[in-house]
């Protein structure tokens, strides 16, 4: 079915086109170059997030910080190696895929840690880098509560992935 | 926040690899993240140029004002804001639409537009506008129905069942999604009040 859903969308999109008259390649071509625009005013944001977030990374320092919070995971009962995930989950999309890659390497796709990993993974995305790219597009520089609000929605996706796979598969 | 947020990173970065011996790996993860930033660049220029310029015909077509008139009572609501028939409100729509069929390259094009579009309804202004910030909320919370990458992982690994993730996901999508737009309304509202206490 996926493989029909975009050559469907072009498609309806040109034979609708078409009967209204409208001179699709001309317009096409208007409007892509407003995508090479966008596509080069966000690699500013996009350059200085990515290489902030990888100095963290690399350094060790976020391994480091996220061992401080360890004690968080038995007072709610839940299995310690998910807790990292959960943290970088929101902050680097590459760095949360390897994470997820690696639990379901470890303890297997099908036990409570690799389900669990798989929901986090797939039901929330990378805020940081959601905000970073759509507000780098237009140039907006004062954010306003954006950053909060995708944190802290975030923060309720992972708690629901966790109390969903505990009810569900354990 | 986002000031000290990336100023934070990176400087807490380089202080821990001083005291840890890792400065040769932050030298490398500077450079390598920088070449990889300019080819994150040009994939999303490939696909902005492409979905762009195929909504934009769309848009000329009338089928974007088609799928806002659809979806107009719930759309309305949540972005309360924008005129009906303003194309900001097409490219919402498509990119929210994208983002459930899991078109995530389509989905960024679209969103991006649309960010655009709500720039120049706020009249150009480099603050966050009140639809800019819920448009934010709806895509950093994900609407995926079917997360591909993570059953493909899951298959690589032999899963039983790499597909019994999909419900559980649905459903936290659902509960984040919406915690999102509450969040967001609550924000909006506690701004109000702070804007007109000043």
């Amino acid at each position: 079915m996926s493989i029909w859903l975009i050559p469907a969308i072009i498609l309806i999109i040109l034979v609708t086109a078409t009967a209204k008259r409208v001179p699709a390649y001309e317009v096409f071509v208007e409007g892509s170059k407003e995508g090479f625009q966008i596509a080069i005013s966000l690699l500013p944001y996009l350059l200085g997030m990515m290489v902030s977030i990888a100095i963290f990374q690399a350094s060790g320092a976020m391994d480091a910080f996220l061992h401080l919070f360890k004690p968080l995971t038995a007072v709610f009962n839940i299995p310690e190696q998910i807790l990292p995930l959960a943290m970088v989950r929101p902050i680097s999309g590459t760095a949360a895929l390897s994470m997820t890659t690696e639990l379901i390497r470890t303890f297997g796709p099908d036990s409570l840690i690799g389900q669990m990993a798989s929901v986090m993974q797939g039901s929330t995305d990378t805020t940081l880098y959601i905000i970073t790219v759509y507000f780098g597009a237009v140039g907006i520089k004062k954010m306003g509560d954006a950053l909060k609000v995708g944190l802290l929605a975030d923060l309720v996706g992972i708690i629901a992935s966790i109390i969903i796979v505990l009810i569900l598969f354990s | 926040m986002v000031n000290v947020i990336w100023v934070v990173l990176a400087v807490s970065g380089i202080v821990y690899a001083a005291f840890n011996g890792t400065m040769e790996q932050v030298n490398e993860a500077i450079f390598e993240t920088i070449d990889e930033s300019i080819l994150i660049t040009m994939s999303l220029l490939g696909v902005l140029v492409f979905w762009l310029g195929l909504m934009k015909i769309a848009e000329e077509a009338g089928l974007l004002k088609g799928l806002a008139k659809l979806f107009k009572p719930v759309v309305r609501r949540l972005f309360p804001e924008i005129p009906a028939d303003d194309p900001a409100m097409g490219y919402i729509l498509s990119n929210m639409t994208a983002n459930i069929f899991g078109l995530g390259n389509a989905a960024t094009p679209m969103g991006l537009k649309a960010m655009k579009e709500l720039k120049r309804l706020s009249g150009g202004s480099t603050e966050a506008s009140r639809s800019m910030i819920t448009l934010l909320a709806i895509n950093t919370s994900s609407l995926t129905i079917v997360p591909t990458t993570v059953i493909a992982i899951r298959m690589k690994y032999e899963s039983v069942e790499p597909t019994t993730i999909i419900g559980p996901t649905i459903l936290a999508t659902l509960i984040s999604t919406m915690a999102a737009i509450l969040i967001d309304r609550y924000f909006y509202y506690r701004r109000r009040r702070l804007g007109s206490i000043l």
